[in-house]
């Protein structure tokens, strides 16, 4: 774009005035090793989009942060000017009980949120991935963990968004209620979209009751077509299971684990019935430790961090992805909801280049074959550097002309997004 | 807008080409049986109608438009309640139901494959040996499509527990307004990029083409309840949906009607509903069956505390069919009470339900137009029949005027003017109440990215089309012109 980027004063006297706290950076607020001009932490929709105007107004590039637990994600930006932190904007706005829908800011943090609800007998339907993440973060990298198989993700949970646009309008879609049909779907667009088409400062989600009980039931699994066999049973099974999850570490003991919600009756009817599935070893356990968190370290932000993976597929492919990792040139340990086809793997930090770049192609191939996808979610430079981070995307032409639409100048997170986005 | 009668022969001259000779449309009287949808008092005769038998026939009807400047509207079965396939006067009619074809049904991985033409039931019925169903239930099941479910977001009695259609759409093949065929989401969770499926479902055919969808199949429930229950007032009826929705319990369904619907489905179907009822509720319990057992003693319970005085199971197939007879066929029956009638789609908090059901027997009684009301009480989707006869002068005009106040009651609840139908050409013109010049503006930078011609289903949703060419506004410094020029460039 040839539009002159620069964080000269007047630039900064324009960001000072648009929002009470302008600080500079951090070695906490570098973004992937990118060091950003100067953070602005905005404490209300109207300040973002003051900042946005400015920002706009002077050509800066803009990365949004929410609680700063994913900025390694994705590709390095290749350029930020101002970082817009909105974690000051954590309030939870209003929760409509009797409504079950829940209005919060975006920088609130998930934990928090569902402390609130909680009170309420209620639940926002997503899971805390990495500790002390924002609503905002998790809608930018649509992140989700075992409770998908019951609840769905954020695109289905999100119904209402506000928004501030790379020109720094300020613009809503959707509502307060669940069910509404009335003009486009921009939350759905939002979600996943590492904030490159706009800042969310604001979002309503339906919830959903806590269940008065819950139980884990284990088991142990040896290969690949066993573990392929039970997620089957467990899936097909009138079980109603709330999550179906697999532990697979490159060394130690595999588990898969289905997770039943509901009425104490009910559930101890279908923990009964599931171990009959699971057959001998199947236990009743405390949750495993292993659920709603990833196979890797998090908070890492230097070379010492694993490769970071996730694998989607359709759920008959697991004994091949599976395979597939036992074959992998790494070792990989890998975890996720099998009940969905959505799984979490590591090579671990240190592994010999040529042996990640041949993991990362033989698990994308073994995906691909099955219906999905590989994203190196995160990775040290080195590793992001040799291989193909986001992987063959399909209809990047639209996706291009709607990031071009909504940010025409290409300011908002540059370079983070697929295909060079 | 003046027609384009040398890029409507260069379409029908290309589609001639491309399909097989009675599938394009010329004469004007077969034109006419295409002139409106389920919104009758819409109607307007196509220039041009096509039914492609293939994606490729389709799209490539789709470019010869794109090339000529030519409008078009997509049309499943016509089954849509908003106008949204109301044909352009000088325009294409593309009408998918001759693809028809089941791709595949994939029990293991809990997935079907199907055309825009198929019908919405007829994937359950492929499903059901397996042991799955689709979800998704439009009232109109039985004869509307699932390329006009995709348009429209379609819902139905069934989505307070398993939400819409865009919860149960993976992926599809997507015909852009340029006539390319692109692949959107997946059989798998999660595709990388942005969700553009997620911004298709729902844009009532203003984004492109769908031509395959990718289904999500739902395990069939081990055990269904349903249960009818009679109440003295819509008042008790609502407090008891309350009463259900706070005890943690999400029923597969809860329907209300109030008496004067219960009025007009005895007259037809003679459903038998309890006599002297102001309301009853059919609410449908499902899942593992210990669980449903415990859930039918709560509600029972539940609804008798709220002042129920008769409440009915049905535990099998055909005792659920007769309570459903009367609920489905609601918005039929109201013919039998009225020679017309407008149906509103309105939404409001369910917790707002008593008081706005208040507010609209009050604008019924100011204004002598008789409402019946018939609804998804579980997620306070309100469907007011307003009755008129259209004989009599002004009666029409009286009943728009009572639909368009409870719109707007709807709007200052916080609700919506839409649920399930869409905005299509009936509330096009409502959207400004609920959404500012700026949202508007901002959702159709999606239709600019999508179709900056602006003739995929023309002068749908939108009050006043957007001009993709304009530099979206208010940013300094850059260069409009550049801009301008590089709108497409990448």
């Amino acid at each position: 774009m040839a539009v002159e980027t620069g964080l000269g004063t007047t630039a900064r006297e324009a960001l000072s005035s648009a929002c009470d706290r302008v600080e500079e950076p951090g070695e906490r607020d570098l973004v992937d090793g990118v060091r950003p001009g100067v953070v602005a932490r905005p404490a209300t929709t109207e300040q973002v989009a003051e900042v946005l105007r400015a920002a706009a107004g002077h050509g800066l590039t803009v990365v949004p942060r929410g609680s700063g637990t994913k900025m390694t994600w994705g590709q390095a930006p290749t350029s930020a000017d101002v970082l817009v932190d909105v974690s000051a904007m954590d309030r939870v706005l209003d929760h409509a009980a009797g409504d079950l829908i829940v209005d919060v800011e975006a920088g609130a943090r998930l934990s928090e949120v569902q402390e609130h609800l909680a009170g309420a007998g209620q639940r926002l339907g997503l899971d805390e991935t990495v500790p002390g993440a924002s609503v905002g973060g998790t809608l930018a990298t649509n992140a989700s963990g075992a409770q998908r198989l019951l609840t769905g993700t954020a695109r289905d949970l999100l119904i209402g968004v506000t928004l501030v646009r790379a020109d720094g309008v300020v613009a809503k879609a959707g509502g307060r209620v669940v069910k509404n049909v009335a003009g486009y779907d921009l939350g759905k667009l939002l979600i996943g979209s590492f904030g490159t088409l706009a800042v969310v400062t604001r979002a309503v989600f339906r919830l959903h009751p806590v269940p008065a009980a819950r139980a884990w039931v284990s088991a142990p699994v040896g290969d690949a077509t066993d573990a392929h066999r039970l997620v089957q049973v467990l899936v097909h099974s009138q079980a109603v299971p709330s999550a179906v999850e697999i532990d697979w570490p490159a060394s130690g003991p595999r588990v898969v684990s289905v997770l039943l919600e509901g009425r104490p009756g009910g559930v101890e009817g279908r923990v009964a019935s599931a171990r009959a599935a699971l057959g001998t070893g199947a236990e009743v356990a405390d949750p495993p430790s292993a659920v709603a968190t990833y196979p890797w370290t998090t908070g890492l932000r230097g070379d010492d961090r694993a490769t970071a993976l996730k694998l989607t597929f359709v759920i008959s492919g697991l004994a091949e992805v599976l395979t597939a990792v036992g074959e992998a040139a790494a070792p990989v340990s890998l975890r996720g909801s099998v009940g969905t086809g959505v799984v979490y793997a590591e090579i671990p930090v240190g592994t010999d280049a040529a042996a990640v770049v041949s993991t990362i192609d033989g698990l994308r191939a073994a995906c691909a074959r099955n219906s999905g996808a590989l994203v190196v979610i995160d990775a040290p430079a080195a590793v992001k550097q040799s291989v193909d981070v986001w992987g063959p995307v399909g209809a990047l032409d639209l996706m291009r002309r709607v990031k071009h639409r909504f940010d025409p100048e290409h300011r908002l997170a540059p370079g983070r997004f697929v295909g060079g986005i | 807008m003046t027609g384009n009668s040398a890029g409507l022969a260069a379409v029908a001259r290309r589609a001639a080409e491309l399909l097989a000779v009675g599938d394009v449309i010329t004469d004007r009287a077969r034109l006419r049986t295409y002139e409106c949808d389920g919104l009758a008092h819409y109607r307007v005769t196509p220039a041009l109608v096509v039914l492609p038998q293939s994606a490729a026939q389709l799209a490539g009807v789709v470019r010869a438009c794109a090339e000529n400047d030519v409008p078009f509207v997509a049309r499943g079965s016509g089954t849509g309640l908003s106008g949204g396939a109301l044909p352009h006067a000088d325009g294409v009619l593309i009408v998918t139901s001759q693809m028809r074809a089941i791709l595949g049904v994939d029990p293991e991985d809990q997935r079907a494959v199907v055309e825009p033409g198929v019908i919405n039931l007829d994937v359950t019925r492929a499903a059901t040996p397996h042991g799955y169903y689709y979800a998704p239930d439009p009232s109109s099941q039985q004869i509307c499509s699932i390329g006009g479910n995709v348009a429209e977001n379609s819902g139905g009695a069934h989505c307070l527990k398993y939400g819409f259609t865009t919860n149960h759409v993976l992926g599809a093949d997507f015909v852009t307004p340029q006539g390319d065929v692109v692949p959107l989401g997946g059989a798998a969770p999660d595709a990388p990029g942005y969700d553009l499926l997620g911004a298709v479902v729902g844009s009532e055919g203003t984004l492109g083409i769908v031509t395959s969808a990718t289904l999500r199949l739902v395990r069939l429930p081990q055990e269904v309840r349903t249960i009818l229950v009679g109440f003295a007032s819509t008042d008790q009826a609502g407090s008891a949906t309350s009463a259900i929705i706070a005890a943690g319990i999400v029923p597969a369904a809860i329907e209300m009607m109030d008496a004067l619907a219960i009025e007009a489905a005895e007259a037809a179907v003679r459903c038998n509903y309890p006599a002297g009822a102001g309301a009853v509720l059919v609410i449908e319990l499902d899942g593992a069956t210990v669980d449903v057992v415990a859930e039918y003693d709560d509600v029972v319970r539940l609804c008798a505390e709220n002042g129920s005085f008769e409440q009915r199971v049905a535990t099998d197939p055909a005792e659920r069919a007769l309570i459903w007879k009367g609920r489905k066929s609601a918005f039929a029956a109201v013919g039998r009470i009225s020679p017309d009638y407008l149906v509103q789609d309105g939404v409001i908090p369910r917790t707002s339900l008593p008081e706005v059901l208040r507010a609209i027997q009050e604008l019924s009684r100011e204004s002598g137009v008789r409402v019946a009301n018939v609804f998804h009480a579980g997620d306070g989707n309100l469907h007011p029949l307003v009755l008129f006869d259209d004989a009599i002068a002004g009666a029409g005009d009286a009943a728009e005027k009572v639909s368009g106040a409870i719109l707007d009651l709807c709007i200052q609840h916080g609700g919506s003017i839409t649920g399930e139908h869409g905005v299509g050409m009936d509330k096009s013109a409502y959207m400004p109440r609920m959404f500012t010049e700026e949202d508007l503006d901002t959702m159709q930078l999606v239709r600019c990215a999508f179709d900056p011609d602006n003739i995929s289903n023309p002068g749908k949703i939108f009050p006043t089309p957007r001009l993709c060419g304009e530099v979206p506004g208010r940013h300094q410094g850059a260069h409009p012109l550049q801009e301008a020029g590089m709108a497409e460039v990448f």
